[in-house]
């Protein structure tokens, strides 16, 4: 009994002295971790830098949480007992934040932002967080993170990272994280000694045409001030030149599907910006000066439906496609009503009223709106590239506008083609008054077709407002482009003013490497007048009858 | 002794009229003059500055007026038309003899109203950084000239972000070409290989950045360190910061540094591909200080509308407007030529807690900032200048300008040439 006792005293006395001692020593690395966050609060930016490297180093479970919040600009000082605190992501608006202790990560009460002062971080900063922050990422459940934080550790390796990458690359299951990780393996594998081992890692770097590899290779075969290549290994040199002189090829090839790109892109905006235009010039032949101030309508209303819808922006596009249609159809349907059609025929007089009018819109919206630009957001689903191999990256928005423009096109094919409202427009345009003997009613189809042509240019007002600025000059900045297409295409034919837009967006990008943005524009300015003098009815002139009574 | 009578006649005729101006005079006004646009495309810019005027007259006829009289605003819209400046700057001159000009934004609209200013002598406070090479008896300069903007933005980048390799962005007009020449030519003189500049001009609202953006991408990839320095003006900024976006080019890896792209037109866009991002100005809303709180306190209370956003030539507004208002008090008058040579050397506080001071060169003293761009559209200061930068009116960087000084007190001459010791009046080239 006694025996028992005394050993259950001495087991007592054991874990109370282990207790003791670890909070002894829980302290003292807590108290470290808060000295070294109280540094931050009147640190230089490279100070800073500094504390995260010591912060990342002491392993401290609380280190990552305040990086993050760090990174976030979510680390304050709060001015009524200086302490570092952290905020909980809260509204720009919100007068007050709510914080968090750094060190039990409780709740510490809130504080009205005057009373706060954020610890600051620059460019050069962030992104030595981020590097440092992309280790502690590199276990995540979600592959996307995981592939974010291989790339934010490429972007500098050193000998920490590459155990650690070592260490990942065994347990890694996705296929495109492990093509990273051993792409900076075998990058890593370049500082080595075993010259058999380096030229191997070249050989496989040979087949990853990128600009960063590229670099890193041609490090191996510069020289000294004194004219000695810094690389003393001539087969490692020469297995680089090889590598590098095929990379170069590689992304040769890659630039140029890349200007093809550019060029498709920037056809397909002009297309979408002269189709409405096609129809309302044309085929009934009015020359259209508010055509602009019609894009600018969609490009508003699509501003509106996201003022309307702020916790959706990404399906706000799909509402303001149908919206800005309406809305600008509506305009131009008014438009036709009560000035445009008391002016058929008087091309001059038409010109200068829809002129009128499209300054009376830009004064609407300027009224309505103010004269600042109006911030349009870009749904996340909607920025962004699309990784094609290692060298050629396709920007989302882009992608989609091309994708948009084509079916944008094909609806309207497909309602002049195939629907009875088409077939009306069709026949109103190629002879009226045959038209009217059969029954239509062409007051009716005029108006149908002016609407027609300024809903799709409200729907080009969408996707410009993804591309450019939101404000009551954007109409003007478009009109002359897009009846340089129709005029280019030919008038009065939808096939003419797609091949033309495009064959113009792919030129002016052909050009802009070797002439430059300005001198492109120019160029293709005077070939297209070159162009008209020959072929004054542009490339698909329309032929028959009807054509020659015009 | 009748003599007699008729001098002290005389004497209190002239006293009793001289009494009656002196009346008259209490109850008139100084007509200030604003030339700003306030329609097309620089409406979006100027109509701000005029609103800050109108806001400066009105504290200062709080205040009591100037030489006990009131100020009067007379406010034209020259349009963004830049020969209606010169006709807008006649009227004013010519048939409202305004005492004091405040306007013009756009080089070229200056450049157009100088010579109406100096045949009439009129006086025009112009509050916009511009390119420099310029300095006119009629002119006080209270934006920044390139050594106050341009040139510590670049000093910055090479050496607190060790950039080695520069793309000089910009619009092609008069502005980026000028101020990129100048950067060009100190690049070159800081040891920068020609190799590693790249300069391109786009057209006035270019929208179609994607070749561009590629090219910058691929310039900076080739493992040095690469900023670009934007002279982009107005609308383009937009499609071109986007697509920085969209290419996934952030201000970590190619930080972007603006000359003109500050708070208001932030407003006007989503910011979020911009966070990072550089702009120089030597004002930020951001900054905190007495003078500046206040400031933007009186700013919401008069526009009514409490998140309208403050900017650099606000500021230089409020600057000019505070040294136009103690030159006439020193003075004593609104009399152009005395209200010019009243204001060399006149000191007033500037928004930041610093002074500005006039110099004989008509620019002002003035503190740099750079900040990086955050998500909410505002600006977090990253470097600022040890004290303030006197303004230089001709760059010390171009061949042409070097030994052009400017110094309207002692040598009476905006383009004294010390090599020649000529002084080629008011010819500018």
């Amino acid at each position: 009994m006694t025996r028992r006792t005394a050993r259950g005293q001495r087991l007592w006395l054991l874990l109370a002295a282990v207790l003791v001692s670890s909070t002894a020593f829980a302290q003292t690395v807590d108290e470290t971790f808060l000295a070294r966050l109280g540094e931050l609060r009147d640190a230089s930016f490279s100070d800073k830098e500094r504390i995260a490297g010591q912060l990342i180093e002491s392993r401290h479970p609380r280190a990552r949480d305040v990086l993050t919040s760090l990174l976030g600009d979510r680390l304050y000082v709060r001015a009524s007992d200086m302490r570092v605190v952290i905020a909980r992501p809260a509204d720009e608006t919100a007068a007050s934040l709510e914080l968090v202790d750094p060190l039990t990560l409780k709740a510490a009460g809130s504080a009205a932002r005057e009373e706060l002062t954020k610890i600051g971080t620059n460019n050069r900063l962030r992104k030595t967080l981020r590097v440092a922050m992309a280790r502690f990422d590199l276990a995540d459940a979600d592959s996307a993170i995981r592939l974010n934080a291989v790339t934010e550790m490429l972007r500098s390796l050193d000998d920490s990272a590459a155990a650690l990458l070592k260490e990942r690359a065994g347990a890694e299951t996705d296929s495109r994280v492990k093509g990273e990780i051993e792409l900076g393996l075998t990058l890593l594998a370049l500082d080595g000694s075993d010259s058999a081992r380096r030229i191997a890692a070249i050989e496989t770097l040979a087949g990853r045409p990128r600009q960063q590899v590229r670099n890193r290779l041609a490090t191996l075969l510069e020289k000294n001030a004194d004219g000695r290549f810094v690389e003393a290994d001539a087969a490692v040199r020469a297995a680089a030149s090889t590598a590098v002189s095929r990379i170069d090829r590689a992304l040769t090839v890659y630039g140029a599907v890349e200007t093809l790109f550019f060029g498709l892109s920037l056809g397909s905006v002009l297309v979408l910006i002269a189709i409405g235009l096609a129809i309302t010039f044309g085929v009934m032949g009015v020359i259209n000066m508010a055509h602009g101030e019609l894009m600018m309508l969609g490009a508003y209303t699509t501003y509106v439906v996201q003022v309307m819808m702020p916790a959706h922006i990404g399906a706000s596009i799909f509402v303001a496609i149908p919206a800005a249609f309406v809305v600008a159809g509506l305009a131009g349907v008014v438009l036709e009503r009560t000035i445009i059609r008391f002016l058929y025929g008087r091309p001059l007089e038409t010109l200068l009223a829809t002129f009128g009018v499209s300054l009376a819109l830009q004064q609407l919206v300027r009224s309505i709106f103010t004269a600042n630009n109006r911030a349009v957001e870009t749904p996340a689903w909607m920025s962004g590239t699309l990784q094609l191999g290692d060298a050629l990256a396709i920007t989302y928005n882009r992608l989609y506008i091309v994708i948009f423009t084509m079916i944008v096109f094909a609806i309207l094919l497909a309602v002049l083609k195939r629907t009875r409202l088409g077939l009306q427009i069709r026949a109103v345009s190629q002879n009226r008054a045959m038209a009217r003997a059969m029954g239509i009613r062409s007051e009716w189809v005029d108006a149908m077709t002016f609407g027609l042509g300024s809903g799709i240019a409200g729907v080009a007002g969408v996707a410009l407002s993804q591309l450019t600025n939101v404000g009551p000059n954007l109409g003007q900045s478009y009109i002359i482009d897009s009846f340089m297409v129709v005029v280019f295409g030919g008038v009065g034919n939808l096939w003419g003013t797609l091949i033309g837009g495009m064959s113009m967006g792919l030129v002016n990008k052909l050009l802009e490497p070797y002439a430059g943005a300005v001198l492109g524009k120019i160029l293709v300015l005077v070939a297209l007048i070159l162009f008209i003098q020959r072929r004054p009815r542009g490339l698909f002139p329309q032929t028959g009858r009807a054509a020659e009574s015009q | 002794m009748i003599r007699k009578q008729l001098f002290l006649a005389a004497g209190a005729l002239a006293a009793a009229a001289a009494l009656s101006s002196q009346i008259f005079a209490q109850g008139g006004t100084i007509k200030v003059g604003v030339l700003h646009s306030l329609s097309g495309t620089m409406a979006i810019s100027e109509t701000t500055l005029k609103d800050t005027i109108l806001m400066m007259i009105e504290e200062q006829n709080k205040k009591g007026g100037l030489l006990g009289k009131k100020l009067e605003a007379v406010v034209v819209d020259p349009a963004s038309d830049w020969p209606l400046f010169a006709e807008k700057a006649r009227e004013l001159l010519e048939k409202d003899k305004v005492a004091v000009t405040f306007g013009c934004w756009t080089s070229v609209s200056r450049k157009s109203v100088l010579p109406v200013f100096e045949k009439d002598n009129g006086l025009l406070f112009y509050p916009v950084q511009y390119e420099g090479e310029e300095s006119s008896k009629n002119v006080i300069y209270t934006g920044a000239a390139p050594n106050q903007q341009a040139i510590p933005a670049v000093d910055y980048l090479m050496k607190d972000v060790a950039v080695k390799r520069w793309v000089l962005e910009g619009t092609d007009y008069v502005y980026p070409r000028t101020t990129n020449k100048i950067l060009e030519a100190y690049l070159l003189a800081k040891g920068v290989a020609p190799a590693d500049i790249s300069i391109n001009y786009t057209p006035f609202g270019h929208a179609d950045w994607q070749t561009r953006v590629a090219a910058i991408k691929r310039f900076g990839s080739a493992g040095k360190k690469t900023a670009v320095v934007s002279t982009i003006n107005g609308d383009a900024n937009v499609p071109f910061y986007k697509e920085l976006g969209n290419q996934k080019i952030s201000a970590e890896d190619i930080p972007v540094v603006a000359f003109s792209v500050g708070e208001e037109e932030l407003s006007g866009l989503d910011t979020k591909p911009l966070v990072g991002h550089l702009a120089a100005w030597n004002y930020f809303q951001s900054i905190k200080s007495p003078a500046n709180t206040k400031f933007i306190d009186t700013w919401h209370a008069y526009v009514k509308k409490p998140k309208r956003t403050t900017n650099d030539p606000m500021e230089a507004h409020y600057i000019g407007f505070n040294l136009w208002v103690k030159a006439v008090q020193k003075a004593g008058t609104t009399d152009v030529d005395k209200v010019l040579a009243a204001l060399p050397g006149l000191e007033t506080p500037n928004l930041t807690g610093g002074i500005a001071k006039m110099l004989p060169n008509h620019h002002i003293t003035k503190p740099v900032y750079i900040g990086e761009v955050k998500a909410d559209g505002q600006f977090d200061i990253v470097w600022k200048s040890a004290g303030t930068v006197p303004g230089d009116a001709w760059s010390d960087y171009l061949p042409g300008s070097k030994d052009i000084e400017a110094d309207w007190v002692t040598l009476k001459c905006g383009n004294y040439n010390t090599k020649t010791k000529v002084c080629s009046g008011q010819n500018y080239k």
